[in-house]
């Protein structure tokens, strides 16, 4: 508590310092238009129980520099790896002589809103299951292939290339699918809990301090519906499950490991957070 | 290097003498020959050097880049066009390669 009044005060001291400098605060009221067609969502009504007044995508929250990148598929540096991915979708890999599109078809067809439904529920495993283990799950009980590893460079485009055909979709996922509900009540309960020396939650930055600074960087409402994002910090697309980590390392503590129970969970709840913002796959943040 | 694939955003046609905006982008590492490896030794340099742009034969815009540009340098430049014609883009490797995509534009 202590740590927040100190936050909250440094930042209402910063903005009176300096006034007249645009980093005041706040997520920016701009419409994101992508290519001059597709009308993204940028702001939705939060779906019931859920703790914010609205959901905001931490699009508004970038600078106008940042921002611009994404409303141009061709300026956008993610579209880069979406371009390997769609690459990737025709190659053939395996002992079946397969590859995505010999089952799956036109991406553009058989993908399109997709995205915007991960995670499911899936029965085989028991679990929830995002869009880079039911790749997984396709390439070694269909394809005859090889797992991809946790971030190689083949997942996160493939992942990157898939999410994309939901560009504009607004996120909506099914609790009431198998045991989603338990899954996202565990990761609620993740997502309040404090971890590390800092003794942080999720719920410290993104839900209590959204819209402040915690040092010199902006604090969204950290929802997901840009995964995987491109970051100019690591100028390449960065996976969910790679921000999480991050996040939690930042609050130095031990982090779970990449498709973990734990992350897993977490990834239900806080896409379930984000309902009703468009897939922005592959966001461009800062 | 393998593995590079130039984009090229250039409009399909044009009135004669209109000014156009072209864009390019291009995927590559760009590494600046001063970060050290996990070995501890220097990565050695390997960047873009040099971009050009032709307008059937003749020089449009070129420039030279270098190792403080980031990775995947993007560059946008306006052209004037009075015929119709094939605008060539070039990208000049540190190793040496050369690569190359062409553009038709028509006049309206």
């Amino acid at each position: 508590m202590r740590n927040q009044i100190i936050a909250k005060a440094a930042a209402v001291a910063m903005t009176a310092l300096v006034p007249g400098i645009a980093f005041a605060g706040g997520p920016v009221d701009e419409e994101l238009v992508i290519d001059g067609e597709i009308q993204m969502i940028t702001r939705a009504a939060p779906p019931e129980g859920h703790p914010l007044d609205e959901v905001l995508s931490g699009w508004l929250y970038r600078t106008e520099e940042t921002r611009l990148l994404e409303t141009d598929t061709f300026e956008n540096p993610g579209m880069l790896e979406v371009q390997d991915g769609a690459d990737l979708w025709n190659t053939v890999d395996g002992s079946a002589g397969k590859s995505c599109a010999s089952c799956h078809g036109d991406a553009e067809e058989s993908m399109a809103g997709v995205g915007a439904s991960f995670p499911k529920w899936d029965e085989a495993s028991n679990r929830p299951i995002n869009v880079e283990l039911q790749i997984n799950k396709c390439r070694t009980e269909e394809m005859g292939a090889e797992a991809y590893k946790f971030d190689a460079p083949e997942q996160k485009a493939l992942t990157a290339y898939v999410k994309h055909q939901s560009l504009g979709t607004p996120v909506a996922i099914d609790l009431a699918e198998g045991h989603m509900q338990s899954w996202w009540e565990k990761g609620n309960e993740l997502y309040y809990t404090r971890t590390g020396q800092l003794n942080l939650s999720c719920a410290s930055c993104h839900e209590q301090n959204n819209g402040n600074y915690i040092r010199a960087d902006h604090l969204s409402q950290g929802n997901v519906n840009g995964f995987p994002t491109y970051r100019l910090k690591q100028a390449s697309l960065v996976s969910l499950h790679n921000r999480f980590r991050g996040c939690i390392r930042d609050t130095r503590a031990e982090f779970p490991a990449a498709f973990s129970d734990e992350l897993m969970a977490l990834e239900v709840y806080v896409t379930w957070r984000g309902t009703g913002l468009s897939v922005e796959t592959p966001a461009v943040r800062q | 290097m393998d593995n590079i694939k130039p984009r090229v955003k250039v409009p399909k046609s044009a009135s004669a003498g209109e000014i156009i905006t072209i864009k390019t982008l291009i995927n590559h590492p760009m590494e600046s020959g001063l970060r050290k490896g996990k070995d501890g030794n220097l990565i050695p340099r390997q960047i873009i050097n040099k971009f050009t742009c032709e307008f059937n034969g003749k020089p449009v815009f070129s420039c030279e880049l270098e190792p403080a540009i980031s990775a995947n340098p993007y560059i946008e430049f306006s052209a004037k066009v009075n015929e119709a014609g094939t605008f060539k883009f070039s990208w000049l490797d540190d190793d040496g390669s050369v690569y190359e995509t062409e553009n038709k534009i028509a006049i309206k």
